[in-house]
């Protein structure tokens, strides 16, 4: 017999601990809940988000500088909110938290009408295109605000809020740019890469988001404790609590 | 005698293994009508797998406990079941990630059951027929390059095991199989769609009786798959974004209509 | 006990297909063609057959990577492998053939791996002298079922799922039809067809440590038998040299030769590349009975793994080509035996891979000697002869399932009325199917075929002698005798221990003719290595055992092997395979020859 008895059996790699299935759900609940809460208090509660040369995200692009004064961030968060609101990703993460449908995988259901995305108003979420080229708009006021982050009443400078809003900005440009539907935008509509010449550079940009799209849920909640943050820094600013640290 | 060495200890191949302990596998028996499940005592040696234990029951406990299996090495995907509580395949099922747990066996929840483990997945078979085939311009020998196929040849890895289909709460949940083909066709359909020379159009289809509508994202299908097809991210939304390319993008509809016009 | 013997559900059919994997679906094809009426019987559900468990390849020498390469050169390595036994005509129809056949294929929507220049990608395996196997990672049968089964469901076959077959009906000499039991419900069918197709794969589970999958029972080679017709090469059964070794759950799992193309080298325990012993120029893709044989000895030499086999290492490829190459393979150890063979190398042995031998049948159109029944892939005999190439079980089902299929669609248009079927035949089976249900504390089907295939490995491995296969054929010949007496209990409702107990005799009868031929094959040759007859001889090279049905005995004959004519003879005459000579040696496979 070729075999000795002492020659052990292959180490199972030990299974990762798996949470409970209600984990996940709640997180998110708790997670997307009280982003909501506090979105509702800032943009309710306040009239400016601008501290010296920072500008909070909630209140760009900064409309009072077009005159409009009433409840300015209303003007401005429904495009990163319904952006979201429709986002592939999101979409899972709020059907299974706030709808249980399922709350997690192979859990029973409460026995009702489903009809998913079939009629108003989820069908609406076949829109998320639109809102996509909006937030790219929006994207591209914030990388101005962050350019301008960087610009002193003295010249050119860095604050720890400069780098605060310059994080948020490649944070939210990596979220909105692996957009399922940007993914399709650039190539992924195409069903060959070769067959015309153009194509093949379609190939390239869709490739490269293609490659960021499988992280798009990671990005998208990375992103909106971004802003979250950036804002909280802003606003302690302007009460006062916090003092800015220019670093150059 | 010159004898395999090698067969040889094949024909007892718990001999040199380890010491085998015993778990408890609380199997459904019954049929379409009612059943329950019954606890048995199986020896568990190094890398068995649920099948290994439902097999070993089948030789010396009770023949007639009924289960699929053809390949018994994640290829064939006859095995399905839910095992305690997700949907997975016997054969790729280890009993040492279950150590110190009874492991419930049963038949997929979505499909009515036939007998024990055994479940009747005809509806299946019967989406199938309604997608239609892969449509050429010309026959093979195609030019086709390799990005050009990556896509489908993700999704042609399907085993076709239907644990998507079983976990897919539209289907599980909500009866919806009048109303959606499923993941699994999802896929089907968008090999097809992805082809570069396929020529037949099948978003229509989608929209109405395919039931893409009826799918919202949430991933089970994605999370289940034996074989790591990233089914939502790369065919359930990019079909989605095709439909809307025809029925909520007026925009691109105006291009169209001026391009063709 | 239920008996129902009077529920028979009846069919009629021009064209009955035995077998939904690779074979039958391309005979269903090729027979629904005309308004000819075919169904298709599958014993498992459609799309599950062995043929997904097909992973490295098909064979066709398309030349698209290796221009040299031509039907020439395929024909040659077929018939120097299969050590010319096999029938020459049925491996020049098959050469030249396999490439439409795989561009018939993708016209049908498979996707191969691609070339550079957009073809389809051609890799090397053992003993072929070019790279000649179109792939798909390592999933290649899975792609080829699954395209034959989404074109088969659009041709109005009528296809029977989860049915075994269990007789063949004859009309005087000719097949009338076959009868079956729904394997759901337990209750019979029965097609009455004009042409009968057996396309049911070989019996690879006689054997324990198999990469078959529970379906190899040999059914179809049995029936066939019991309907008069011949067997063939019983005695050549390969050993694929590479199956998983450890832990026990897995052993037999085949692991592809494609780890071997894609560069994978063996060492023995002493960390010796061995294969540089016994074939220095083809080294690791020497054809599989060598592979396997050095793999035998360097174990019995005491250079074997802790489990007893070889160490399989293709780690210097690098992680990423591994994955996306050998995607199944990588996922398959990782999950089944907790190994990262990006990582480390690999145990691996070898074990039952495919049966060469079965029903005789003609090269050009697959008919037996049965009037109106064909058959087609590995349940016939022909091609192969001692030793299969890897990667041409897939173009041999494709090439004579289409042949076999339309064969059997002109016979059937030949015949103006349905051959007709003796209900007294009828009740006769119905009694003998469900005779263990009437049999008390009879024998444990399970316990009959663990002993079987205890005997099979035991007596008919890869090293055979005279006294030992004389000891097996007794101990069959016993089983034989207990399987009369098998018994089961429960409903015919989904009843495994029930449907065993008709596998096992099935078995039992096709591990008789493995053992009648490896008698009487008093030589090594291919598949067959008998220790007390170590060389391969002329004589034998000249002849086919033929195993027949006399009543209730198993007879054996020899037919003569056809001499090829002198233009195919000729590409023999020297020692370098066709294509060689003009082209520099290419690829890792390249200038082999055993």
């Amino acid at each position: 017999m070729a075999t000795p008895a002492t020659v052990p059996a292959p180490q199972r790699a030990p299974k990762g601990w798996k949470l409970p299935w209600w984990v996940e759900p709640t997180a998110t609940v708790v997670a997307l809940g009280s982003f909501g809460l506090y979105s509702i208090w800032e943009v309710f509660f306040h009239t400016t988000g601008r501290f010296g040369n920072y500008l909070s995200p909630f209140f760009s692009p900064d409309v009072t500088a077009w005159g409009i004064h009433v409840i300015p961030a209303v003007w401005v968060v429904w495009v990163p909110l319904l952006f979201r609101a429709s986002c592939y990703y999101y979409r899972k993460e709020y059907y299974r938290g706030f709808f249980a449908d399922p709350a997690a995988c192979a859990r029973p259901e409460r026995s009702r009408v489903y009809r998913g995305e079939t009629r108003f108003p989820l069908s609406l979420n076949n829109l998320h295109r639109f809102m996509l080229y909006l937030a790219i708009v929006v994207i591209l006021f914030l990388w101005d605000d962050t350019v301008r982050a960087f610009i002193f009443p003295n010249g050119f400078g860095v604050g720890l809020g400069s780098l605060i809003m310059l994080g948020n900005v490649i944070l939210l440009s990596y979220y909105t740019f692996s957009c399922h539907a940007f993914r399709h935008l650039v190539g992924g509509g195409l069903d060959c890469f070769t067959c015309r010449a153009r194509a093949v550079t379609r190939y390239g940009l869709w490739s490269r988001v293609s490659a960021w799209n499988s992280h798009h849920g990671q990005w998208a909640w990375i992103s909106m404790f971004g802003v979250w943050a950036t804002d909280v820094y802003i606003r302690l600013l302007i009460s006062g609590v916090l003092h800015d640290p220019r670093l150059i | 005698m010159a004898q395999p060495q090698t067969m040889d200890q094949a024909a007892a191949p718990e001999a040199g293994a380890q010491q085998a302990t015993d778990m408890t596998l609380s199997v459904f028996r019954g049929d379409a009508t009612a059943g329950e499940e019954r606890e048995y005592r199986v020896p568990v040696g190094p890398g068995m797998v649920v099948l290994d234990a439902v097999h070993w029951l089948q030789a010396n406990v009770d023949s007639t406990i009924a289960c699929r299996w053809n390949c018994k090495a994640a290829r064939c995907g006859s095995c399905s079941a839910d095992i305690n509580g997700h949907p997975g395949l016997m054969c790729k099922t280890r009993l040492d990630d279950f150590v110190g747990q009874v492991v419930h066996v049963r038949p997929m929840r979505t499909f009515p059951i036939i007998k024990d483990l055994v479940t009747d997945v005809s509806w299946n078979y019967k989406v199938a027929k309604q997608i239609q085939p892969f449509t050429p311009a010309q026959p093979a020998p195609f030019v086709m390059y390799q990005r050009d196929v990556d896509r489908g040849q993700e999704f042609r890895r399907c085993i076709e095991c239907f644990l998507c289909q079983n976990v897919c709460h539209v289907l599980r949940e909500h009866s919806g199989m009048d109303r959606y083909f499923g993941p699994r066709f999802m896929i089907k359909i968008a090999e097809l769609e992805m082809h570069p020379m396929d020529t037949a159009d099948r978003v229509d289809l989608l929209a109405g009786g395919g039931g893409l509508g009826f799918c919202n994202i949430t991933k089970c299908c994605q999370e289940v798959c034996p074989e790591h097809i990233h089914i939502t991210d790369n065919a359930i939304i990019p079909l989605k974004e095709r439909t809307a390319d025809r029925y909520w993008d007026p925009i691109r509809r105006l291009f169209r209509r001026r391009r063709t016009g | 006990m239920e008996t129902g013997m009077d529920s028979i559900e009846r069919f009629e059919y021009d064209v009955l297909v035995l077998g939904a994997g690779g074979a039958g679906l391309r005979a269903a094809i090729g027979a629904a063609q005309d308004g000819v009426r075919v169904a298709v019987i599958c014993k498992s559900l459609l799309g599950k057959a062995h043929t997904v468990m097909a992973e490295g390849g098909v064979a066709a020498a398309m030349g698209n990577v290796d221009p040299a390469d031509g039907w020439q050169t395929h024909f040659y390595d077929t018939m120097r492998s299969g050590h010319f036994i096999n029938n020459y005509r049925t491996a020049e129809i098959f050469a030249k053939e396999a490439p439409d056949r795989v561009f018939e294929l993708e016209s049908w929507g498979a996707l191969f791996d691609r070339t550079p220049e957009g073809k389809i990608m051609q890799r090397p395996f053992g003993a072929h002298t070019f790279r000649r196997l179109c792939h798909v990672g390592d999933r290649t049968g899975l792609e080829l079922i699954r395209t034959l089964q989404y074109k088969g469901i659009h041709c109005g076959i009528d296809i029977f799922q989860e049915v075994t077959t269990t007789r063949l009906l004859k009309d005087g000499e000719r097949v009338a039809g076959a009868i079956g039991y729904e394997r759901e419900s337990g209750r019979f069918l029965l097609w009455r067809a004009k042409a009968v197709v057996l396309a049911t794969g070989g019996w690879g589970k006689v054997y324990k440590v198999t990469s078959n999958s529970w379906e190899s029972t040999g059914d179809g080679a049995a029936i066939a038998y019991r309907a008069d017709a011949e067997l063939q090469d019983m005695e050549m059964v390969q050993f694929h040299p590479t199956g998983m070794v450890w832990p026990p759950g897995v052993r037999g799992i085949l692991v592809t030769e494609g780890v071997r193309g894609e560069g994978g080298i063996l060492v023995n325990a002493e960390g010796r590349r061995f294969m540089q012993d016994y074939d220095p120029k083809r080294m690791e893709l020497s054809s599989r009975d060598v592979v396997a044989r050095s793999i035998h000895k360097e174990v019995q030499a005491g250079r074997g793994t802790p489990h007893g086999g070889a160490w399989l290492d293709i780690t210097h490829r690098g992680a990423e080509f591994i994955r996306r190459k050998l995607p199944n393979m990588y996922d398959q150890f990782l999950h089944l035996a907790d190994i990262d063979i990006t990582k480390t190398k690999f145990e691996v042995a070898p074990t039952i891979h495919y049966t060469m031998g079965g029903v005789r049948a003609d090269p050009e159109t697959c008919a037996t000697n049965v009037p109106g029944l064909f058959a087609a892939g590995e349940v016939a005999c022909g091609l192969h002869g001692a030793n299969r190439l890897g990667g041409n079980s897939l173009s041999d089902l494709l090439v004579f399932g289409r042949r076999a299929g339309e064969a059997a669609r002109e016979y059937a248009m030949g015949l103006t009325v349905l051959p007709g079927v003796d209900d007294g035949e009828v009740r006769l089976e119905q009694e003998r199917v469900l005779r263990p249900f009437a049999v008390e504390a009879g024998e444990n089907p399970y316990q009959l075929h663990a002993e079987l295939q205890q005997v099979m490995g035991e007596h008919a491995g890869i090293a055979r002698d005279g006294a030992s296969l004389q000891a097996g054929l007794d101990k069959i010949m016993a089983l034989q005798e207990r399987a009369g007496r098998i018994g089961v209990s429960g409903s015919r409702m989904y009843n495994p221990g029930w449907h065993t107990a008709l596998d096992v005799g099935n078995m039992l009868l096709l591990c008789e003719a493995i053992f009648r031929g490896a008698l009487a094959r008093e030589e090594s040759r291919g598949a067959q290595w008998r220790t007390d007859h170590p060389d391969e001889l002329e004589d034998f090279g000249r002849i086919n055992f033929v195993e027949y049905r006399d009543g209730d005995t198993m007879r054996l004959k020899t037919y003569p092997v056809s001499p090829m004519p002198p233009e195919l003879a000729a590409l023999f005459a020297s020692d370098v395979a066709p294509g060689l000579a003009t082209a520099p040696a290419v690829g890792p496979a390249a200038g082999g020859r055993e």
